[in-house]
Formats: C-alpha cells, structure tokens, sequence
C-alpha cells in the first residue's frame, strides 16, 4: 500500500510516497538520493546503516519507512551544514577510518555518545560504536579520535 | 642529467614528505559522506537488476532448466542461462563458466539469472526457475579427494589452460603441486639430534569487507560495455571480461572498467568472481544498464573463501638450536574452482620454510578440488594458514632441545644473502631487529601473573615473512600533470582499498618534485583514462606502483630543468626543487616558482614562449623475476621480488575454567624498508592484528552434510567489534631499505595479519601447558582441553 510520508531530512522537509514494506535505507538512498548510509547487511548487524532518527542512532534497514512520518531524520551529510564537525576533523586528522565503508555509521554513533556523555571513557567509546563493524582499523585509531575530540571539548553536532 | 635508482639517489638526505605523518588524501571525502562507492552512483530509472538462481546441491548434473515460469512474470527483462554464455574464465587456470554449464560443483554456484527493473520482480521470478538435477556424491575433504578412487570434481583437468608455473595432475584431483626441493632431506634429518612431526589444520575463513560485491554494467548501442566494479583489480577484470566475452566481438578497447572507492577487499575483491556475470549478462540487455548486488549471504559463500588447510610438518634440529630439516607437506582445501587459488598453493609451496635458513627443504603443496566455495586470496595469501602450523612447531621443536624459543628463532633467522629454497637470494631483511624488538615490547622472559587465580597468563611470540605472489611481468605505470596553480594530478589503477595507497603516491610525488600532498590529486582507476596497473594485491603496489609515480615524477622533473634551462641558461645539473620551485646551486637569488610555468610554459628574452604543460609518465615492471624452474625442485627461477618480515608477540589472559581470552597486548614488528607514511603503517598493523586474531580466536566457517554454509551472516560468524580489540597494540615499525624500492620502500599490507595465529597458540601453551593444533583456537576448545587435560593427569594418579 502507497502511504505519503512527511519527514525532515537534514534539515529540509520531504514528502516521500512510500510503500508499507520499503525501509529507510532504501528510500533514503534510492529516493532521496542520500547515499551516505551504506548497505552492508540488511538485517541490523554491520551499523554501516546508522543514521540519527530524532537524534537517536538507528539502524536504517530495520526501519520502516511509513515509521518516519512527522520525524527528523539527520545523515552523515546533514551533520553540520557549516563543513565539518570537530570531532570530524579529529577523524580526519588522525587518519582513522581506511576504506571508509563503516564512517557514515561510526561518525553518526560517535557524534551521539558526545551529544550526551562529553567525557567519555575508552569503555563507554567502545559500547558506543559497538555496534558498527569495521573490518580495517581494529577500531583504536577510531577510538582514540573520539577520545582526543572529547578531551579539546569538541563540538559534537554543532 | 643522470637517472640513478631512487632509493641509492635520495636516501642520503632528510624528506619534506616522505617519512611524514601525512593526513590521508580520502581523508575529508570519507568522514564528511562524499565518497562514493560504486551502489552509491546514479543509473537513472533505466536500471535494471539481476537476482542470481543458485545450485542448492554440492555436486550435481543439471539436466534441464525450465525458465518459462520467469519469463512469463510482468516485469522481467530477460533470464539467461549458462546456455547463453559458454565462456570459460579464470584468472591462473580457466577451469570456470560464467554460470554453470552441464554440472555445479558447489552448494550456492550461478545457475541462472533474472532481470528485472523491480528488484522485488527479479527475486519472486528467480524463485520459479525450474531446475532439474541429478546428484552426484560431493566431497567436503581434500585427503578424501587425494584418494585413488575418488570421483573427479573436473574430469577435463587435463585440457584446462593456465599458467606455466602451475602442473595440474590429468585424472585426479590436484589442480596444481608445487613441489620445492633443496639439499638431501633425508641427510638433513639423519644428521638431527631431534625429529618432531605433526600435523596443524586450518579452516576456511571469510574476507567480510563491509562492502558487498557490486558490479554494474552497461553495454551500449554502439557495443561498448563499461562496467562499474567494487574491484582491486580493474585492468584484470577488464581483461578478464574481454577475454570471456571475446566470442561476442568484445576487444579491450570497447571494455571500459570504472572503480570508485571500495569498501574493503583483503583479496575477496581481487581477480574475478561475481563481475563475470554482470558483463556477460549486460551483453543481454543491450541499451540499458544492469546492476548484480550481493546479499551479505552470497558475500560468504559465492565470491572467494580462504582455503582450508591440512600441514605435515617435520623438522630435524640439532642440540645446539640449528635447524637442519624442513618436511612440509600441505594439503589445501582449494575448492570447486581454483582459477584464482590455485596461485595460493603456489606461494605457499615456494615458501612454506618460514623465514629461516634450512638447508635441508622438502615441500609439497597441492592444491585439490572439494565441492566447497572457490579459494582464493585473502589477506596474507597462504602464509597465514602454513605459519599456524610452522610457528607453532618451531615452539615445540625449541622446547624439545630445551632452547628459549625467541633465541631458537634468533638463531635460525634467515638473514640477507642466504640461499632460499627455490635457491634465490633473500633480500635485506630487519628480522633479527624485528625480533628483538618485539620481545623487548613484550618484557619476554618475564612471567607474569593474573591478581585472578583462575586465570593465567602466557606469553606467545612468532616470526613472519611473505612475499608478493605475482606472474614475472606483473607492472604498474603512472601518469602525472600539472595544474595552472602548481597542483598536480596523478592517474594510477592501483586502488585504494583503505591501505592509503593514494596518499602514499601523492607523498612519493610530492618528494620528487617538492610538492605539498595536500596540493596532489590522486585519481581512482578508469581504464579509459588511467594507466595499467596488474591488481592491488600481494601487498605490492607502493612498492611498484611506487616506483611508476616516482618515475613519472622523474620525468617531470627533467622537463622542468629542461625548460628552465633553455629559457635561462642554468646548467642542469645545478637545478634544484624546493618548496614547489625551481633553484640553483650556483645561483642563490634564483626562484622560479612552479605555478608560474608548468602550464603557461617560460618567456624567452625574445618574446616566445617555451615548454608548455609538463606531464610525467612512468612504469615499472621487475625485470629481473622469473617463474622458469624445475617443475620436480622449483630450482633455477625468481619467483618472488622480495620478502617483508617481521616478528609479534602477545601476552594473553587465559580463564583456566572457561576458556575464555583476553589479549592484554600485542607487539608486532614489520621491516617495511622505508615508511613512506608511519600513521598508515600503523593502521595496518593495528587492523592486520585485529582480523588476525578473529581467524585464531573464533571466527569459523560451518558447512552441513551436504556442503551448505551454515553461517553466512555476521551473527553466526562473528567479526571483531571495537569490544574484542587488544588492550594494548605496540606497532613496531623496522626501516632496512629495500634497494629497489621507491624511497627504500616494501610491502606491508597483508603481513600483519600473518602472526596472529600462533602467537596465541604459543601463548596458550605458555599459560596452561596445552598444545592446540587446529584453528579456531575458540574458548569453548581451550576449556574442552583443560578439562581433557586434568581428566588424563586423574587417570594417572
């Protein structure tokens, strides 16, 4: 069934015609044309899919579409429409991320954790991006970016 | 001016830009969302998907296939058939079809294809695809494959081309045997004081880049097919797709091959696998573009698998610590098809002694067919399975003779100059370095105690090498411009799969010609535009490729001397880069920066203008390798460019009650010759480790009775989150110059994966007194094992 959808992406409002069963990731990608969220797995394990659903990661394969109605979507791309974040420039910086495949995710699920917690400790690092699989960096050049963001007193989002 | 050998050149002097912390070129694309990889690119809604019909048997003859269902479900394109394409393919041995022909000889094999504008449409059509079979007994085993009645998985073995270096066995099962000899094997170990043998197993193991496989493409009106390909190996693919299809009319000219940015590949992007079938089945839909992407399922089971292993080790020593035999028989679980595996088998073979001087040596390695998912490259290319084993052993032939076993590898290091076992030279090597600044790292010698009496606490240490795995003339060249501003840009088809091999690039052109990386544009590969380059594999393109950029860089130079010479007067020999402009040594006053005339070219005092846009170009091919041995000894070639080596050592909590580990720290050291970038060296030893200790610690294929993958999904097979990292990574980076190298520069890419193994297998042994010799070295094994153990020493007393 064909359901219209009303919900702000990145800031600007869409309205998305949707069927009942088409996911976020999908119509994100395909009808939106925000390619920032990958596929990686289709079934909620890799994170290569996370995107901010009202400020909250989620993963965007296990979301309905139609579930998005009257909500607030934020991608890798709408992060900081000034360029880039602090804690971006930390993971540029310090070369953290390789193939870059699992970023969009990581830095969404990072920018979240300092947006609530700005004095993270390595564990609370780890829980937070626990759930995004990279198969390149062993994920401690990754930590150590969000560490060393944290500690300049980085903006996260803003 | 003369051209000397970059590294004899410009080691002499201090870098601006090699050796440097350089922040990564891909750096602000991939953390700001602008990378695009190749689902992220735009077809329009002329695209169309294919979804792949696959053997559910592990052995079958197809008898029939109905595809009259399919096509009568609206919306389906098309459906092709193996009958549509019988083209075979391959990268060493053309042993596979672009879908099955007569027989499938693996549970999840290409049958058929379905293609439809509605991915949904493509997938309910595939479903009536009525295939009919007749099963024929698979084989899962390689020792029940060697068998003298076993059924022949490729009964036309015989009439399969391939390399030269590779001799299939007519009427078996053995697809390649490489077979390397040196000195008396039997004298070897008549003159030990102990002889050790025992067998190690390794299974097989998944690449698990988060990028699936995708492939896109499009054959136009005009019969030109350009394809969109999540590939390390652009030039091959393209040469591998125009080879297969040449039967259609295809030459390389019309075959174009576009990589953006991939998503990881550790050698399961390598070659071809699944893109065979998108450029065969876009011949079928002419006009429109068509896009194969795979589940993360068919991502396990359906592109390249480590291979499996089953080693026989036998080593003579004698009381003093010298090792004087090596018996090293390797039986590989290569797969249904081996077009790309069987090269594994080959690198193995060459090099199955480890880096030590033997003098004594006795290899086989055969590669044998099972109706499993092809082999093929993975990250460490054979040597991570054989030094499970081999360093394993090395332990326990150490501690026969009662010798501490870091100084029993001290002792046996391979050093440069020594006689390797197809009878090259070894090359420059910072092994004994690599040793002992790994054990130093790890305070080893020094016992350590866990504050928890239930747990204890070993140490494990082991050595590594490997070398590129490479026909004799694979090469690499590069092309290079300058832009109105003096930036620059740089065509290579070396890719970028997160090792920073652009940045590398840009770093060694920028050292040449005194250019800042941040001003250098490092393009990813189009084979219309870029120039060749073999593959990104075997850990070798900064190293070759390096030396392309660097010449190219060369070439650039010389024109800008050339130019400045004629305009004003300087000898050429006195000119000088630095700071992105020209200088004389005999003229302290002179400066000419580079943007002012790398485009626009020079005003002579007459009015013209001399010189014009300056481009480079450069190639490299190692011209002194060869692949020309004794088929019985691997004597009288040189197979291999050269080895990087290195050392790692873990210290390793183990829980005595359940098994479970926890990687306190590790230490690896690698000799890279030079580091053209420390921070991406040590991105590579830190990820290398990572996926080194999943293979050891739990990662693990499971296959049923009759061949199906049981665990193709990231919940059954787990890869490492960022809570199963070691507590502490020491990266330990070794600089002995490697004479041919760009800078002084070698591999360094898949070596950190290689140790992982029996630095926790040795570890073990240290913290519990057990010997386990089959990977994965799970928690649930280790347990199993204490409890063996403890019910064995009850039965004694």
């Amino acid at each position: 069934m064909r359901t219209d959808v009303s919900v702000t992406i990145n800031g600007e409002p869409w309205l998305l015609a949707v069927e009942s069963n088409d996911v976020l990731l999908e119509t994100l990608r395909s009808k939106v044309g925000v390619k920032s969220p990958k596929i990686g797995c289709e079934r909620g394990d890799c994170g290569t899919c996370t995107v901010l659903l009202d400020g909250h990661t989620v993963r965007s394969c296990l979301v309905l579409s139609v579930e998005v109605d009257g909500h607030e979507v934020v991608t890798l791309e709408g992060l900081d429409d000034e360029g880039l974040t602090e804690l971006q420039q930390f993971f540029v910086d310090m070369n953290s991320f390789q193939c870059g495949f699992c970023a969009p995710g990581i830095v969404l699920a990072a920018a979240e954790l300092l947006e609530e917690n700005s004095r993270p400790s390595r564990e609370e690092v780890q829980e937070a991006i626990g759930g995004n699989l990279c198969r390149c960096t062993g994920y401690d050049p990754i930590i150590d970016a969000v560490l060393a963001a944290a500690d300049a007193g980085g903006r996260a989002t803003q | 001016m003369t051209t000397l050998r970059p590294f004899e050149k410009e080691s002499t002097r201090e870098f601006d830009y090699v050796g440097q912390r350089t922040v990564r070129v891909d750096g602000l694309e991939k953390v700001s969302g602008a990378a695009r990889y190749v689902d992220d690119l735009d077809f329009g809604p002329d695209l169309l998907h294919a979804e792949i019909v696959e053997s559910p048997h592990a052995n079958a003859l197809i008898k029939a296939i109905d595809t009259s269902a399919a096509e009568a479900v609206p919306g389906v394109t098309k459906v092709v058939t193996g009958a549509d394409f019988p083209f075979k393919f391959g990268l060493y041995m053309k042993d596979r079809y672009v879908f099955a022909q007569d027989r499938v000889r693996f549970v999840g094999e290409q049958v058929a294809a379905v293609i439809a504008r509605d991915p949904k449409v493509a997938k309910r059509a595939a479903k009536l695809i009525d295939v009919s079979y007749e099963e024929l007994l698979p084989i899962f085993d390689p020792i029940e494959a060697l068998k003298p009645d076993a059924e022949l998985i490729h009964p036309d073995l015989g009439s399969y081309t391939h390399v030269p270096w590779f001799y299939p066995h007519e009427d078996t099962n053995v697809a390649h045997w490489r077979k390397t000899r040196k000195g008396d094997i039997e004298q070897g170990f008549a003159e030990a004081d102990v002889v050790l043998e025992d067998e190690y197993t390794v299974p097989r193991y998944a690449h698990c880049a988060i990028e699936p496989h995708v492939i896109v493409g499009l054959y136009d009106q005009s019969g030109r097919l350009t394809m969109w390909s999540a590939s390390q190996s652009p030039y091959t693919q393209r040469h591998l797709f125009a080879e297969a299809l040449a039967p259609l009319g295809l030459t390389h000219k019309d075959v174009r091959v576009i990589t953006p940015y991939v998503g990881g590949g550790f050698g399961g992007k390598a070659g071809v696998s699944m893109e065979i079938m998108g450029a065969a089945i876009a011949t079928a839909v002419k006009g429109h573009p068509v896009k194969i992407r795979f589940t993360r399922e068919q991502e396990f089971y359906n592109t390249y698998q480590r291979q499996g292993l089953v080693a026989h080790i036998k080593m003579g020593v004698k009381n003093d610590g010298t090792i004087t035999a090596i018996e090293h028989i390797m039986n590989w679980d290569a797969g249904a098809y081996v077009e790309y595996g069987a090269n594994v088998v080959n690198a193995a073979g060459l090099s199955a002694t480890g880096p030590y001087r033997v003098p004594n040596v006795w290899i086989d390695s055969k590669c044998i067919y099972t109706n499993l998912p092809p082999g093929g490259p993975y990250r460490g290319f054979g040597y991570s399975e054989f030094m499970f084993g081999l360093e394993s052993h090395v332990d326990r032939v150490a501690e026969a003779i009662g010798m501490d076993p870091v100084e029993f590898r001290r002792k046996n290091a391979i050093r440069e100059g020594d006689i390797l076992a197809y009878g090259a030279e070894m090359n420059p090597s910072g092994l004994i370095e690599a040793i002992d600044r790994t054990a130093a790292a790890i305070e080893w010698g020094k016992k350590e105690t866990s504050d928890d009496p239930n747990k204890a606490i070993g140490k494990g240490f082991a050595v590594f090498w490997k070398a590129p795995a490479m026909p004799p003339n694979a090469s690499s060249a590069s092309f290079l411009k300058f832009n109105e501003d003096g930036s620059m840009n740089i065509t290579v088809s070396g890719m970028e799969l997160g090792q920073g091999y652009l940045t590398a690039m840009a770093q060694i052109a920028g050292e040449v010609l005194s250019v800042p990386p941040s001003k250098i544009r490092v393009e990813t590969p189009d084979t219309d535009r870029n120039p060749y380059e073999w593959q990104t594999v075997a850990s070798h393109v900064t190293w070759s490729c390096g030396n392309a950029v660097h010449a190219a860089a060369v070439e650039a130079r010389e024109k800008i001397f050339d130019v400045v010479h004629r305009v004003h007067g300087y000898e050429e020999e006195s000119l000088y880069l630095e700071d992105e402009s020209v200088r004389s040594s005999t003229d302290p006053d002179f400066k000419l920066p580079l943007r002012d005339f790398v485009i626009e070219g020079l005003e002579a005092p007459d009015g013209t203008f001399k010189g014009g846009p300056i481009v480079g170009s450069g190639t490299f091919m190692p011209e002194f390798t060869s692949t020309s041995s004794d088929p019985e000894t691997s004597q009288g070639g040189h197979p291999n460019v050269h080895y990087t080596v290195g050392a790692a050592g873990v210290v390793l909590e183990v829980d005595r009650e359940t098994g479970r580990m926890k990687v306190k720290k590790v230490a690896l050291a690698v000799d890279v010759g030079k580091a053209i970038n420390p921070s991406l060296i040590e991105g590579q030893i830190t990820g290398g480790i990572v996926q080194g200790l999943a293979t050891v610690l739990y990662e693990d294929m499971r296959f049923s009775e009759k061949g199906k993958l049981m665990n193709a999904n990231f919940t059954d097979y787990k890869i490492p989150t960022a809570h199963d990292i070691p507590d502490e990574t020491i990266p330990i980076i070794i600089e002995v110059g490697q004479p041919d190298g760009p800078f002084g520069a070698r591999g360094v890419g898949e070596h950190t994966m290689i140790p992982a193994a029996p630095i926790i297998g040795n570890a073990i042994k240290d913290a519990l007194g057990i010997r386990i010799t089959s990977m994965p070295i799970t928690a649930e094994k280790v347990a199993l094992s204490v409890m063996k153990e403890q019910a064995s020493e009850g039965d004694e007393t």
